[in-house]
């Protein structure tokens, strides 16, 4: 025990925390709200590992799977059941917004959890085949303005979901009008999305940059825009953003943690410095290197405004389109 | 030449001793689920899932061994069929016919052995089959956009009875059942639930694995407990091996005939693997005429049955690898892991998922090796395990069941939702409601309202887009046919197979 006390002020000492903040002694519980091999799921793990590896944390941080509604299990878990747990942390990201602005959590809102910060995004794009007549996302745009059925979208979320909204978010942007008779098929996952999309099937593609990567090396499909505010780093350089082509839309899937609400403010203060410790590591750059994640990272403080607006924006959009009453 | 370099990079994958130890183990529990009556290979599948799971398998050897257990069973389905005259599935039936005199006749032995013979060739004919098909069909599935996918599963759902089914009116309530329950959830095509009332763990739809677990293994257990506990049979004998090379070469035409024609049966959506034993059978009963003396133990009417049945399981593969639409109970357990393993059949996994096609297909062959050389000089060991008193079982795969479920999710949930599926399977298998029409139903019902959906968004709510294209209509044609035959052709060929199998009466 005296061994483990010692430890623990030692990793405390390290990171230059004063011997009198609070800190999780023992196993911390990373909640993934999916099942194993999904995007929580590795966030969760990925996340565990680098924690435990920079000693920001005494014990074990443990992944724990709870799946069901999206992320709905997770969420009412922790706002019932685990409302005052000081160590636990819950895997989110731009899905748990999404249903969170559409209702699909019953009875729960945003404002019940704390929102913790995101440790890098997947950018939205929008893409067409390598034979379309649209050159890039002013034409079209152009063409969405002129009739909002004339370009057929296929994405790999249910309509509403995130890949449908990055259509509209666009769309919206560029001042196009009747946002809800825009044509979007939704399919299973990205990559059934894509194939209809170079079959020629249809016209245009949304979906997030890491699930067109081996089509666009093949050179199948021609990336029009990237939602983010720079353009990507690395082999993504080419890409132009929306915001250069005068449209000024933002599409970042997130990755990130929200804790329980009814936690002490030296708890949410440990865990926002640990996870900007974390995001500032050459570990966790490695991390996100190999696993196609772009740096995002609002500062500590303006996270939990980023995701309040976050999701008063897809309320919004959701009205709009007739999918909230 | 491209299929041969894919199918030698299965074969990287399949060698691998990890994978050959599952497939190994796959061919072994295959074969005991075989030679078990009334345990078939679409049951034996949904067993081995949750172990799958339990072990976090890798999804290639998860489909290895599936495929292993798969292709086992239809070996052991013969075991039974001769030593006790019971088959120990659906397609075995018409290895009773000559399998058992010549048991009869002291030569059970020979009779195991020419059947394993047979269904290693019928099983080799249908692999090669599926091997050059495959890769070929799947290229044509890319010219399906979504009227023709709907006409698809249109067809898949009309020809669903089969066309020896009876009763087709319990397919209907049975595909009707899948249907609603594939409803509940989440609809992506408005983004609104469906049928959750307010219940958070219904918000993503029932998982179908959770179904097919419940709805075949657990009621499967129910089904051993009411009708098989207690002791096993007792022992059967087998007699001295005389079987003699020249023996074995005189029914090579009869294996290459019955592996080609059941390979036939087995791509063609509505026949299966029972119809291609059948077939087989008549068709060497009249190619032989009154040189053979089939029905009282002629050695080629264990080997057309077996080649028949063996290739129609590797026929079955093609239209669930390729289109996604599986043509039996078995291959639709199959495509059920295969999409809870994020894999999408279909052209895009012959591209995207290579390693898992390829390794699936490599392990089919390298499996009827392993399966061969487990029927022969080991056959002793499954007569032996077929008098293992069912007690010893059960609660192994009670144990395996609950473990696999339960490592998926991780939810107490699922677990009693399985058991209530499980409870639903056996009153539906007493009211003798059919399984696998709840299974197809379940899986294809939200494939086919997606793409009505995709079809009518594209075509701006113009419904005749449907039957606009020559391939749909030649798809909708075939549907109509599907429909229409078995009220036709069905009641003659059900009288043929009844008149047949009443010359060597079959209990259990």
């Amino acid at each position: 025990m005296f061994f483990k006390t010692t430890i623990a002020f030692a990793a405390a000492a390290a990171f230059s925390m004063s011997a009198m903040a609070w800190e999780p002694s023992g196993k911390v519980e990373c909640l993934a709200p999916a099942d194993p091999g999904g995007g929580w799921d590795f966030t969760c793990r990925s996340v565990g590992k680098v924690m435990q590896d920079l000693d920001l944390v005494s014990g074990s941080v443990q992944t724990v799977n709870m799946a069901g509604a999206g992320g709905g299990v997770a969420y009412a878990h922790t706002v019932s059941k685990r409302k005052n747990d000081e160590k636990l942390i819950v895997a989110a990201s731009t899905a748990t917004t999404t249903r969170l602005a559409q209702k699909q959590f019953p009875g729960m809102d945003a404002s019940m959890v704390k929102w913790v910060g995101a440790l890098g995004a997947d950018y939205g794009i929008i893409a067409v085949s390598k034979d379309s007549k649209y050159e890039n996302l002013n034409q079209l745009m152009d063409a969405l303005k002129e009739n909002p059925r004339s370009v057929k979208f296929a994405g790999g979320s249910a309509r509403g979901g995130w890949d449908h909204l990055k259509v509209l978010i666009a769309a919206k942007a560029a001042g196009a009008e009747n946002l809800p008779s825009i044509p979007y098929l939704s399919y299973n996952n990205g990559g059934e999305a894509m194939t209809q999309v170079v079959g020629g099937q249809v016209d245009a593609f949304t979906g997030d940059v890491s699930e067109a990567t081996g089509f666009m090396d093949s050179g199948d499909l021609r990336v029009i825009a990237v939602l983010s505010e720079e353009r990507l780093p690395g082999k993504f350089n080419h890409i132009p953003t929306a915001r250069e082509q005068g449209i000024d839309a933002l599409g970042p899937n997130w990755r990130g943690f929200y804790m329980p609400k009814d936690t002490s403010a030296e708890a949410q203060k440990y865990w926002v410095d640990a996870v900007d410790t974390l995001y500032a590591s050459d570990e966790w750059k490695a991390v996100m290197k190999s696993n196609g994640l772009i740096p995002f990272h609002p500062k500590a403080g303006e996270f939990e405004s980023f995701v309040t607006n976050q999701v008063q924006d897809i309320e919004t959009l959701s009205r709009e389109i007739g999918l909230l009453k | 030449m491209e299929t041969l370099g894919f199918l030698m990079d299965g074969f990287a994958v399949a060698l691998t001793p990890y994978n050959l130890m599952f497939a190994l183990f796959g061919a072994f529990v295959g074969t005991l689920i075989g030679c078990l009556p009334g345990l078939g290979p679409a049951n034996g599948v949904a067993i081995l899932i949750p172990l799958a799971f339990t072990l976090g398998l890798p999804p290639e050897t998860a489909m290895i061994l599936l495929t292993s257990v798969y292709a086992g069973a239809m070996y052991g389905g013969r075991i039974s069929s001769i030593l006790l005259n019971i088959p120990g599935d659906e397609p075995a039936m018409m290895t009773c016919l000559d399998g058992y005199p010549m048991a009869q006749k002291g030569r059970a032995a020979d009779a195991l052995a020419i059947s394993a013979i047979a269904s290693f060739a019928g099983s080799l004919i249908g692999t090669i089959g599926l091997i050059m098909l495959a890769p070929v069909l799947a290229r044509f599935a890319l010219t399906f956009g979504p009227a023709e996918y709907f006409a698809l599963f249109l067809l898949a759902f009309a020809t669903l009875g089969g066309i020896t089914g009876k009763n087709p009116m319990k397919t209907v309530i049975a595909a009707a059942m899948g249907i609603m329950i594939s409803t509940v959830g989440i609809d992506i095509s408005t983004g609104t639930q469906r049928y959750t009332g307010g219940v958070l763990e219904l918000y993503e739809g029932i998982d179908f694995i959770l179904a097919i677990v419940g709805l075949f293994a657990i009621s499967e257990l129910l089904f051993f407990v009411e009708a098989r506990m207690g002791k096993g049979r007792s022992k059967v004998k087998m007699g001295k091996m005389t079987l003699t090379f020249k023996e074995v070469v005189s029914t090579v035409p009869t294996q290459l005939r019955g592996g080609l024609l059941g390979f036939i049966a087995g791509v063609l959506p509505g026949a299966g693997a029972s119809l291609g034993s059948f077939i087989s059978y008549t068709l060497e009963k009249s190619v032989l005429g009154k040189k053979g003396r089939f029905g009282e133990g002629d050695i080629r009417g264990v080997v057309a049955p077996e080649a028949g049945n063996n290739g129609a399981a590797s026929g079955a593969l093609v239209p669930m690898l390729t289109l996604g639409v599986p043509g039996s109970g078995t291959t639709a357990v199959l495509l059920a892991m295969l999409i809870s393993l994020n894999i999408t059949p279909g052209p895009l996994m012959f591209t995207q998922n290579a390693d898992i096609v390829w390794g699936v297909i490599a392990a089919l062959l390298i499996g009827n090796v392993l399966l061969l050389i487990l029927n022969i000089p080991m056959i002793g060991v499954f007569v032996r395990l077929l008098s293992v008193p069912p007690m010893y079982l059960l609660p192994i795969v009670t144990m395996v069941a609950f473990v696999g479920i339960y490592s998926i999710s991780h939810s107490t949930f699922d677990l009693y939702f399985m058991i209530l599926f499980g409870v639903g399977g056996y009153l539906l298998r007493k009211l003798e409601i059919p399984l696998v029409p709840i299974i197809l139903g379940l899986l294809l019902g939200p494939e086919m309202e997606k793409n009505l959906g995709h079809a009518l968004i594209l075509s701006d709510g113009d419904w005749t887009t449907l039957w606009s294209s020559p391939l749909s209509i030649g798809l909708w044609l075939v549907a109509g046919l599907g429909l229409v035959l078995p009220t036709l052709v069905g009641p003659i060929l059900r009288r043929r197979m009844r008149n047949a199998i009443k010359e060597g009466p079959v209990s259990d």
